[in-house]
């Protein structure tokens, strides 16, 4: 009820003026700090019931203020005006001080933060990444050796809510980063962990953009090189090219269709590196479509223009959810393509109730397949199920692979949890471009790394039978 | 044969749209607000019929009856709590209100239901239509969701034309005050506009749902301002302009992204939008209102 007053949305006589005015400045200032994290609709009441003072909207975010309401701030009392601002000054420091701060022992665990989608449409990736981190840190636990502690935070697939994630774990005292889960968000938090010297290793964000100094398709080095900044999975490009060669050498399809997100770096990343690899392989692309996220629902006219040009193959290098849109219009079409596409297609057999009869015969390129007999798969995957009740995906693999490989430049540096986060970087990057440095993991045998952060390793052609992925 | 299946599609898309722009538009004449939050009440409408069939096994038709008596009630909350007190304040405070009640809604969704997409299972049970050797094949999804927005066009008109709530409804959009002095009740009827839309809501989200299945909590934002759109296209205010509106749209959408371009499809749908406002203010069958002074 007060708070509504002050929101002006209940017009009770005002006690007094300065007084409302103050506590509205504290409110804004407030809500401005945390509008970005969850409250957006308290935040628009907010200004609905400051209107009539404010003369106008106040879109804090387009920058566009009207002033009368900071003039009847500045008309303030003096004394009034320091008050608020010392109050609120109180407040923002409070909010910080809370989380920050701990000193140094060399025997504590060494802590890693992880972000990434736990909730919106790419949660399965955040999901499997943070469970597939949670065992392999436990088994490293048990070891003898450096200990870790693991905390993992949300994004929703967001790049700015990733920012914030990122400030939330910083704060908790991250020593090494995880970076995101997916490759929007995950170009965000690199940019910050390299002016922040966290080192960085993403288990699945697998652009370019990521690591910085590699070339675009036009040859143009568009971010320098992040050098704290490794991948666990494929770049874009390389899956671009990986796609292209195993249908060319599996000879999948003679006519080829594509229809790609022109909105996400992702999509439009593995598209490019793809069709220029296309060509020089001599596969015939018939027809290119696009689609933003914005319209992500209606595809016929895309697949309409697909079947006729008589493709027999359909190229997909998008997110899974959308994925399930296409196989099910294309279903109803009676339009039936061979369908190829690339890791961002994991995950489409745990999506809610969908039928899984319609990613039937489904090929995609990924490091991992849970259905693989050597001992190390054989005991991730048992653990896997047995905790969360459910058959990993690559990204959960991928995200044990690098606790493994933290774990393994940890012990090679002999890093303790009281070195700076900057030195426990130089130490990091030292080991991971060392050439001695390998890893056997989930995904992949005699894993190495570049001084550009890729990854060396061989991709899998998986193809779903029955409702599970069976190697090709 | 592209061409008819396209066109198809376009109309198909375009009838969605047409009946969200429907709620759109009965709200703007009647009660002359923009209610930005009945996209949103077409995604509640969407996950309310998804838990009947998926979670309790209800029969489709059920989940559909369900979905609209959730939306007629929620509509009806949504009016008395927070339009009704800003009746007399200005149009902006009431605009800005509808957007804070849409990301409520989207909020509150995201609470209840998690924001992992659901597989939305279609209502309509039949198999597709396979025309010409399986050149043209038509969706039974396109063709209910067409017939659902004829009937739906139908009924309105003639409601607002014969009924007695429906003359009150044209009289309040007539005059308020000249309604409230002839002895209608102002508020009554303006919650049963609101009641009228958001079942209408449920249908389109259920239709939506059926021919695109994936729902997540942002399922109705798009969906909803391109019907705004449509009514906009329409004339806002005008039902028959609001159908019109929603299928040109929807076939505009279909041929821009086949024919000319799918990135710029959205940028062409509302270019279109431009340049008919700058030739006709009021929308394609919009009334012209004289200010008077």
């Amino acid at each position: 009820m007060l708070f509504l007053k002050f929101c002006g949305l209940l017009s009770l006589k005002p006690i007094r003026k300065d007084f409302i005015l103050t506590i509205r400045l504290l409110l804004i200032v407030i809500l401005y700090c945390l509008r970005l994290c969850f409250c957006r609709v308290v935040f628009i009441f907010l200004i609905a019931g400051l209107n009539r003072h404010i003369n106008g909207i106040c879109f804090f975010n387009l920058g566009i203020y009207k002033h009368k309401f900071m003039k009847e701030v500045i008309e303030m009392k003096k004394s009034t005006r320091i008050f608020a601002l010392i109050l609120a000054l109180m407040l923002t420091v409070a909010c910080f001080a809370g989380c920050s701060g701990k000193s140094g022992d060399s025997n504590a665990a060494i802590k890693i933060g992880g972000i990434g989608p736990l909730t919106g449409a790419a949660a399965i990736y955040g999901q499997a990444v943070q469970h597939g981190a949670e065992i392999a840190i436990e088994e490293v636990n048990e070891k003898d050796g450096p200990k870790f502690e693991l905390k993992f935070e949300d994004d929703e697939n967001d790049a700015e809510k990733s920012v914030n994630a990122y400030n939330k774990l910083k704060d908790w005292g991250m020593q090494i980063s995880l970076g995101s889960v997916t490759t929007q968000p995950c170009i965000a938090v690199s940019t910050e962990t390299f002016s922040d010297r966290i080192f960085t290793l993403t288990p699945s964000a697998s652009s370019t953009d990521v690591l910085g100094g590699l070339p675009d398709k036009d040859g143009n080095v568009s971010i320098p090189r992040k050098d704290n900044v490794f991948q666990m999975c494929f770049t874009d490009p390389n899956q671009g090219v990986a796609s292209a060669q195993y249908i060319k050498d599996q000879n999948l399809g003679t006519k080829i269709a594509v229809i790609y997100n022109n909105s996400d770096a992702y999509s439009t990343g593995i598209y490019q590196k793809f069709s220029s690899e296309a060509e020089k392989l001599g596969l015939d692309i018939v027809s290119v479509k696009t689609f933003t996220d914005d319209s992500a629902n209606n595809f016929t006219s895309q697949l309409n223009e697909a079947k006729d040009a008589g493709a027999d193959l359909l190229f997909l290098p998008i997110y899974y959810t959308p994925a399930s849109l296409i196989l099910s219009q294309a279903d109803k079409m009676q339009y039936k393509p061979k369908i190829f596409s690339v890791d961002g297609m994991d995950g489409i057999l745990t999506l809610d109730n969908f039928d899984t009869s319609l990613a039937e015969d489904v090929m995609l390129l990924t490091p991992f397949t849970a259905d693989a007999t050597d001992d190390l798969t054989t005991n991730f995957v048992t653990k896997y199920k047995e905790k969360y009740n459910e058959v990993p995906n690559q990204f959960a693999a991928d995200a044990y692979d690098c606790v493994y490989a933290i774990y393994n430049a940890v012990k090679n540096q002999s890093i303790t949890a009281d070195m700076s986060t900057s030195d426990i970087c130089e130490k990091m990057i030292s080991a991971f471009t060392d050439s001695s440095f390998r890893l056997d993991g989930l995904t992949g045998k005699d894993m190495t790394w570049s001084t550009t952060g890729e990854v060396s390793k061989g991709p899998k052609g998986m193809v779903i039978k029955n409702g599970v992925y069976v190697g090709m | 044969m592209t061409l008819v299946s396209n066109l198809i599609n376009g109309i198909s898309l375009g009838s969605v749209y047409a009946i969200i722009a429907l709620g759109y538009t009965m709200v703007y004449g009647i009660a002359k607000m923009l209610n930005f939050a009945h996209g949103d009440v077409i995604m509640i409408g969407a996950y309310t019929c998804f838990c009947a069939v998926a979670y309790v096994n209800l029969p489709p038709i059920l989940g559909i009856l369900l979905a609209m008596i959730v939306c007629t009630v929620l509509g009806v909350i949504i009016e008395g709590l927070a339009y009704r007190p800003l009746r007399k304040s200005s149009s902006l405070t009431v605009l800005i209100t509808a957007i804070g009640v849409s990301y409520f809604l989207q909020n509150a969704a995201l609470l209840i239901w998690g924001s992992a997409p659901k597989t939305f299972s279609s209502v309509v049970p039949f198999d597709s239509i396979s025309l010409f050797d399986g050149q043209l094949i038509i969706t039974p999804e396109s063709i209910v969701t067409v017939l659902a927005c004829v009937v739906i066009m139908v009924g309105l008109t003639l409601f607002t034309k014969k009924s007695k709530m429906g003359k009150a409804m044209r009289a309040v959009s007539e005059d308020k005050d000249a309604a409230e002095l002839m002895g209608i009740n102002v508020n009554t009827t303006i919650s049963m506009t609101f009641a009228i839309g958001s079942a209408l809501a449920a249908i389109a989200g259920v239709l939506l749902c059926s021919a695109y299945p994936v729902l997540i909590p942002t399922t109705g934002a798009m969906p909803g301002i391109k019907a705004f759109t449509a009514a906009v296209f329409g004339g806002i205010g005008s039902i028959p302009g609001a159908m019109i509106g929603g299928i040109l749209l929807g076939i505009i959408e279909i041929f821009a992204r086949s024919y000319i371009s799918s990135d710029l499809a959205d940028a062409i749908v509302f270019a279109v939008l431009i340049i008919v406002l700058l030739v006709k203010p009021t929308g394609l069958l919009g009334k012209k209102i004289t200010e008077k002074v």
